[in-house]
């Protein structure tokens, strides 16, 4: 069974067909990629499935559940962990707080527990922090773990969004992007990291990006659009070959 | 520098992160319990006064400071909490019961403008709370049973065990309660911070959209705040009450809302030290001008009291300079001087500096 | 006929809601920043324009003194936008609100130590003068201040909808830096709002003046005008003065049928309920954040 379906998804802002009949379905333990022009509606995509954004019509199901229906905070609950395109994180927060937010789908106590500072607080914080500490470990954020957001790199931010979302402990991650402003170096650090993330934490990863080299490298499959429309379905090379891929996203002068 | 090592996750949890902090912490309290033996009377109220203001403060800075909700209707909470306080206590509850059910009163009032209101974001909250702050006004006139009008209601005194807690009867008890009060709520105040109910707090605060993916309901957790700042407002309240004995509306003025938000604003938001700095200034500052004036008076022959509407004036000019020029507030201030003085004689000018930033709208046209 | 005559009196004092809520509504269309010293500026306005007219101040004719105290008033405003506010341009929304709050009561403390605390009367050409339309009576004061805040209006609106300046304005206020990079000078922009809404502060200042006496204290009628635009929408020029006249209508029929305190609370309740059924306002436009 598909660990994810999405069924003629559509959104309309006003007379904006924004996402207009999208279906794919991505398997568990696979890496799906969406791609497409600027405008295309990938992240609208995104913000469907995070429930951010009311479908117009269609139906997404996760794990066999209808989660069309669902409110954006009981997303993460279900095991579902998103990155955003320009970098949502708590700047005023250490880059630990951050991970810590993570676990918050997690939480055990309430808050006349939480202002007395019960010991059972105490211990659910140390469990959480075992866990973030794992997630600091993959992905080495060891140096930053006490350092304020807003002083740090766009690489580095990037990869502590990263950290947020998996330490949520996600059976699917949504990353809007991730190689976008990286260097080649960073992007390199990227596709291990994504590669690692489904075969030791057994993740399956759906992402939106423009980089083709790590699209080529880390999907097994892609879903091309364009205009809120599916252009073509299937391996990296497949899509790319495509014709009207090429017309749309690669330009006309390759397909000429 | 100091330099910590870490050897347990417990170091991070903890409230101090070392020894000497905690030390230096009870040794304030101790000082602090030590002050009726020190101050005479005048100042003692005064010392009183301070810690009220810095209780409302922190009621305020859970809201403005943590969650980003700004109120501009604050003194609509103390009102209720101090009105709730007289009328349970004329009731012929005891304080022990009344104080904290005035808090508690104060606290589902607020939640439960908050939980309508918490969908709007920004300035909308603000107005939505000014509003709230003119209809409590007219509502304590209009209710004349409970909270006798426009002639305005007494705050019995307060008798614990048999011990009077009167403001004028036995202040330096009175100051020892409110100290118990201030020091409760700070401790409950920072224990809260380092919970998951804090983290989600600081996290609607800098990103709702990321908070709400993360599974933080957004909704609840700004109502849930605003209440606990209503509440602890409240709690303010009641004591301002007392510290007053007989109060009506006007005491709860507009004004009021605004030197609150001075508090936190100037003291430094997003920290409970700024509550406690800004309302030493907003207390203070109102005496150093007296005792200017007088000397002014005796030694140059300038009057100043002819000038009405100075407090206000001043308060306002210090409040314009710190926006403009130091907007973390007395407290970063101090942060900023500590790491100097730690880093001497490496830091640099340009450590300080802020970024320059860019309104960008919210809205999608 | 009773109705009738609460009716007019209250669309007068609508107007002058309205004509507040317009300086509102164009600092927050320029640069989204909500300016709680309006209120302040209009009493200011009023002060000023009282200095230059009245025979025991200046003397000046009354045509003379309104002009001149809508030009003084548009170089304070301009003024507090080149010193204060732009020093705090990035910073939290808030900031600007408090930052207001602040300068209203300098402005307060200014006009009181000029003026003094006891309530003065503007003389005008107009003043004290009725006319009389079958029963109901209709002073020239609330003529001219309905006829002024509809000129004043359809020209504002007119303003921001077809000229360069007007328009670049609005680009400012959806992306600074966008706009900036395009070219558009977005701080002279912003002073010149900020100008415009002082001197808009003034003509309402004006015909509040006209209508009854003024002290330093009246201008916690902002927070009045304040209600009227967001019911009307913050953003929208037309919603500000259908909120001014709402309120303004809502207020005198109220006081008529209900206890004083519940006239007192009538805008606001008005307001929360527009908050919560509308939130952006009566003529509103889209809310969302783009992620």
């Amino acid at each position: 069974m598909s660990l994810l379906e999405v069924d003629d998804l559509a959104i309309h802002f006003g007379g904006v067909k924004a996402v207009d009949g999208i279906s794919f379905a991505v398997e568990p333990g696979e890496v799906f990629a969406i791609i497409g022009p600027n405008g295309a509606g990938k992240s609208t995509i995104f913000n469907l499935i995070s429930r951010i954004y009311e479908p117009t019509r269609g139906r997404i199901r996760f794990d066999g559940q209808d989660i069309t229906r669902l409110r954006a905070h009981d997303i993460a609950r279900l095991g579902i962990a998103r990155t955003f395109q320009n970098i949502e994180l708590f700047d005023h927060s250490t880059v630990l707080a951050n991970l810590l937010m993570g676990r918050h789908s997690h939480r055990a106590t309430n808050v006349v527990q939480d202002i007395l500072f019960l010991p059972k607080v105490r211990r659910e914080e140390r469990a959480h922090r075992r866990k973030v500490e794992e997630v600091i470990e993959f992905l080495e954020l060891e140096a930053y773990r006490g350092k304020m957001i807003a002083g740090l790199p766009y690489g580095v931010r990037k990869v502590v969004e990263i950290g947020r979302a998996l330490a949520i402990g996600p059976r699917l991650i949504l990353l809007d992007e991730p190689a976008s402003g990286l260097s080649v170096e960073e992007t390199q650090d990227m596709a291990f990291w994504i590669e690692d993330m489904r075969r030791e934490m057994g993740l399956t990863v759906l992402m939106v990006e423009h980089d083709m080299s790590l699209v080529t490298q880390v999907c097994d499959r892609v879903l091309a659009v364009a205009n809120g429309r599916p252009l073509a379905l299937g391996t990296p090379a497949e899509v790319q070959g495509h014709p009207d891929v090429q017309a749309a996203y690669l330009g006309t002068e390759r397909a000429s | 520098m100091r330099v910590i090592f870490k050897t347990s996750y417990d170091r991070d949890i903890d409230l101090h992160e070392h020894g000497w902090e905690r030390a230096r912490m009870a040794l304030l309290l101790g000082v602090m319990a030590l002050l009726p033996f020190v101050l005479g009377e005048y100042y003692l109220a005064e010392a009183v006064n301070t810690l009220i203001w810095a209780l409302a403060g922190m009621g305020l800075m859970i809201a403005v400071g943590h969650t980003g909700q700004v109120s501009l209707g604050h003194a609509a909470f103390l009102a209720v909490g101090a009105y709730a306080e007289a009328a349970l206590m004329n009731a012929g509850l005891p304080f022990l019961v009344s104080f904290p059910l005035a808090g508690l009163i104060a606290g589902v009032f607020g939640g439960l403008i908050a939980l309508p209101a918490a969908r709007m974001s920004g300035i909308y909250l603000a107005i939505a709370t000014l509003a709230v702050f003119v209809i409590v006004e007219e509502l304590v006139i209009l209710l004349e049973p409970i909270t006798g009008g426009v002639g305005g209601q007494m705050a019995p005194s307060i008798t614990i065990l048999g011990i009077g807690f009167d403001r004028y009867g036995a202040l330096a008890n009175f100051y020892w309660l409110c100290l118990a009060v201030v020091a409760l709520t700070t401790w409950g105040y920072a224990n809260l911070l380092r919970s998951p109910t804090g983290r989600a707090f600081l996290a609607v605060r800098d990103s709702e959209v990321s908070a709400r993916a993360l599974g933080v309901n957004v909704t609840r957790t700004r109502a849930l705040a605003f209440g606990l700042s209503a509440g602890v407002t409240g709690l303010a309240g009641a004591l301002m009450g007392h510290y007053i004995g007989y109060f009506n509306y006007e005491l709860f003025s507009i004004f009021i809302s605004i030197n609150l938000l001075l508090v936190v604003t100037i003291g430094g938001l997003g920290s409970i030290q700024g509550a406690f700095l800004g309302a030493i200034l907003i207390t203070g500052v109102p005496q150093l001008i007296a005792i200017l004036r007088d000397n002014l008076k005796a030694g140059v022959g300038i009057d100043l009291s002819a000038v009405p509407g100075l407090d206000t004036l001043i308060f306002s000019l210090i409040l314009i300079g710190f926006i403009i020029y130091e907007p973390t507030g007395l407290y970063g201030r101090w942060l900023k001087l500590r790491a100097w003085i730690e880093l001497f004689p490496l830091a640099r000018r340009d450590m300080f500096r802020r970024q320059k930033s860019y309104l960008k709208t919210e809205r999608m046209r | 006929m009773e109705l009738l005559q609460l009716a007019v009196g209250g669309l007068a004092n609508g107007c002058i809601y309205g004509l507040v809520a317009l300086g509102f509504v164009m600092i927050y269309k320029a640069s989204e920043g909500v300016n709680f010293a309006q209120g302040d500026m209009m009493m200011l306005g009023a002060f000023v324009a009282l200095g230059l007219g009245n025979g025991d101040h200046l003397g000046l004719p009354f045509v003379l003194a309104v002009p001149l105290a809508m030009a003084v008033m548009f170089c304070v405003g301009w003024g507090v936008e080149r010193v204060v506010v732009r020093r705090i341009f990035g910073q939290p929304q808030f900031a600007l609100v408090i930052l207001t709050i602040a300068m209203g009561f300098v402005f307060r403390f200014v006009a009181g130590a000029v003026f003094g605390y006891t309530p003065l009367v503007m003389e005008t050409p107009y003043g004290g003068q009725n006319l009389n339309l079958g029963g109901v009576v209709i002073g020239y004061a609330d003529l001219i201040a309905i006829a002024v805040t509809i000129v004043l209006t359809v020209a504002l609106w007119a303003f921001f909808a077809f000229t360069r300046i007007g328009l670049a304005a609005q680009a400012a206020s959806q992306n600074q830096l966008a706009a900036y990079i395009v070219g558009v000078p977005v701080m002279r922009v912003n002073s010149l709002i900020w100008g415009l809404s002082g001197a808009v502060a003034t003509v309402a200042g004006v015909l509040y003046a006209s209508r009854g006496a003024i002290d330093p204290n009246i201008g916690l009628l902002g927070i009045k005008a304040f209600a009227a635009a967001v019911i009307g929408g913050l953003g929208s020029l037309p919603g500000a003065l259908l909120g001014g006249l709402i309120v303004g209508l809502v207020e005198p029929i109220a006081g008529r049928y209900a206890p004083g305190e519940v006239a007192q609370m009538s805008p606001y309740i008005l307001m929360l309920v527009v908050l919560l059924t509308r939130p952006s306002g009566l003529i509103s436009q889209v809310q969302m954040k783009k992620v």
